[in-house]
């Protein structure tokens, strides 16, 4: 145990932990605050699709030789506005929106991966992200982004509450719907991008449901469930980075299996509270 | 004083015209009872006047359009087709969803006061479930989540009050209940109802005005006109009694 202490303590004393440390804390923190909202609204499926989105954005920043991050969120941001056009103005089901755009992003990211010389190392490295290589600007982008989603869902709280339960009464009551759903998506997308450097375009969905679903097996109020999946996300993301430095492991999969602990715990005790 | 002034309302769902060139008024105080067989466009009909499906034609409120009447101070108090949806995990108290119905009336950024969460009880106080504030609103029966959501359609003590359907997982005494609430404020606030229902012969007893649709109105006035109306025969033949003879 004293090993594992001064282990950890070893690890906080390098620069690329301290960055992971707090870029994944605000990377919690933010999907935690957004997972709610699209797990409830069945949308959880958003966030894997706009990864697969990523996948091509980031495959053209490498071909363009551009920052990933500042190409990616306005691609993924556009991918996102596509998904909920389908789903409002057209008769495709949001699940088959979302596998539309999904597909999309992930051929034309081959497409443009195989033109340009085949799949290199950099395109691969997103597929499963690696926090510890996280840089100092995107610890920066990743804070300001995750302040930015915690902002909104403070002061649109009661108007994303109303959405959540019943749209139509949402809209009855004056809220703004479309443009509130626009926001809550374009952050959605943001921040989707931002967690692929820490859990790469496969796990990255994961980072938005799993807080979410472990917090809905032990709480009923609304606030409580954020407050808690917040804290999930946050314990999972922290103890995930020391366990992969600790027995080096991949950074990604640990955060999301110690996700995935966290709900198998909540699981058991919402079956025991019956 | 129309509330509602309806002019050439047309609806296409699904490339079939839902509702066809209707027009009818609705006064301040009105009680209507909106009738008519399935797929004659009743919920269409709601829906086109909350804005919540596109339309053809004119829909007013007081003159103004649904978004410059709500900002004017004006409550539209809406109870959903049974919303047999509400997720048994849903994660809010019976009490939360009751106050989400006064959000209609803050401002930005909006915050729930010790008023509006003693608006709430007394809004569960009158339909019997204030026992039920800190229960988890998934976990209701349906009839006691009907009157959750018709509790957040009284709240702000609505000028005008739609209710689609609003009955349906009622029991027989909870209905009473409901029915005598709907009369009190509609006689006493002058609180303008609009309500669909397939219990035409509960809704014959309470309403001062029916709209009988069935795609376009069959008929539009009131209980005592539509009794002697030859519509009446065609479309309930020997079930009129059921409506013509009030309690």
């Amino acid at each position: 145990m004293e090993n594992t202490f001064n282990q950890i303590f070893e690890a906080l004393q390098y620069s690329f932990i301290q960055r992971a440390i707090i870029a994944g804390s605000f990377m919690a923190l933010g999907c935690s605050f957004l997972g709610i909202f699209l797990v409830l609204r069945r949308f959880s499926l958003i966030g894997d699709g706009l990864a697969h989105v990523s996948f091509a954005s980031i495959a053209i920043a490498l071909l363009l030789h551009a920052q990933p991050v500042i190409i990616s969120i306005p691609l993924v941001g556009l991918a996102s506005l596509a998904i909920l056009k389908l789903n409002e103005k057209t008769k495709v089901y949001g699940d088959a929106a979302i596998g539309l755009v999904s597909s999309f992003g992930i051929a034309l990211g081959v497409i443009i991966a195989s033109t340009s010389g085949g799949y290199n190392v950099d395109l691969f490295s997103y597929l499963f992200g690696n926090i510890l290589s996280v840089s100092t600007f995107e610890v920066w982008i990743t804070a300001a982004l995750s302040l930015l989603v915690m902002l909104i869902v403070i002061l649109f709280y009661h108007d994303l509450f109303s959405i959540t339960f019943d749209e139509d009464y949402a809209q009855v009551s004056g809220i703004k719907v479309r443009l509130i759903n626009r926001i809550l998506i374009l952050l959605t997308s943001a921040i989707v991008v931002l967690g692929i450097k820490i859990v790469g375009t496969m796990l990255v969905s994961s980072l938005i449901i799993l807080p979410a679903i472990s917090a809905l097996q032990l709480v009923r109020s609304f606030r409580s469930t954020i407050i808690l999946a917040a804290i999930f996300a946050f314990l999972s993301v922290s103890i995930g980075i020391f366990l992969s430095y600790i027995f080096n492991l991949p950074s990604g999969a640990t955060i999301v299996m110690v996700n995935f602990i966290f709900f198998a715990g909540a699981f058991f005790l919402h079956k025991v509270k019956g | 004083m129309n509330v509602i002034e309806v002019n050439k309302l047309s609806v296409q769902y699904r490339g079939v015209e839902a509702l066809s060139r209707i027009s009818f008024d609705v006064e301040e105080g009105d009680y209507i009872g909106i009738v008519g067989p399935n797929g004659s466009g009743k919920t269409t009909l709601i829906k086109a006047l909350l804005g919540l499906i596109p339309y053809e034609g004119k829909i007013l409120f007081q003159g103004k359009s649904l978004e410059q009447f709500t900002h004017s101070k004006k409550h539209i108090g809406y109870l959903p087709q049974k919303m047999s949806f509400i997720d048994e995990m849903f994660p809010a108290k019976a009490i939360e969803i009751v106050a989400s119905g006064v959000y209609c009336c803050k401002k930005f950024p909006k915050r729930l006061t010790g008023e509006d969460y003693k608006a709430a009880l007394k809004a569960m106080d009158i339909l019997g479930i204030k026992n039920l504030k800190d229960r988890p609103v998934g976990k209701l029966s349906g009839g006691q989540q009907q009157r959750v959501l018709l509790s957040r359609a009284l709240i702000h003590q609505p000028d005008v009050l739609i209710l689609d359907e609003p009955t349906v997982a009622l029991d027989p005494q909870a209905r009473d209940t409901f029915y005598a609430t709907i009369e009190e404020l509609n006689k006493e606030n002058k609180t303008t109802i609009l309500f669909v229902s397939h219990d035409i012969g509960s809704a014959g007893n309470f309403v001062s005005k029916l709209l009988y649709l069935d795609r376009k109105i069959v008929f539009f006035g009131t209980l005592d006109d539509f009794c002697k109306s030859p519509q009446m025969s065609d479309y309930f033949g020997h079930d009129q009694h059921l409506i013509c003879h009030r309690h």
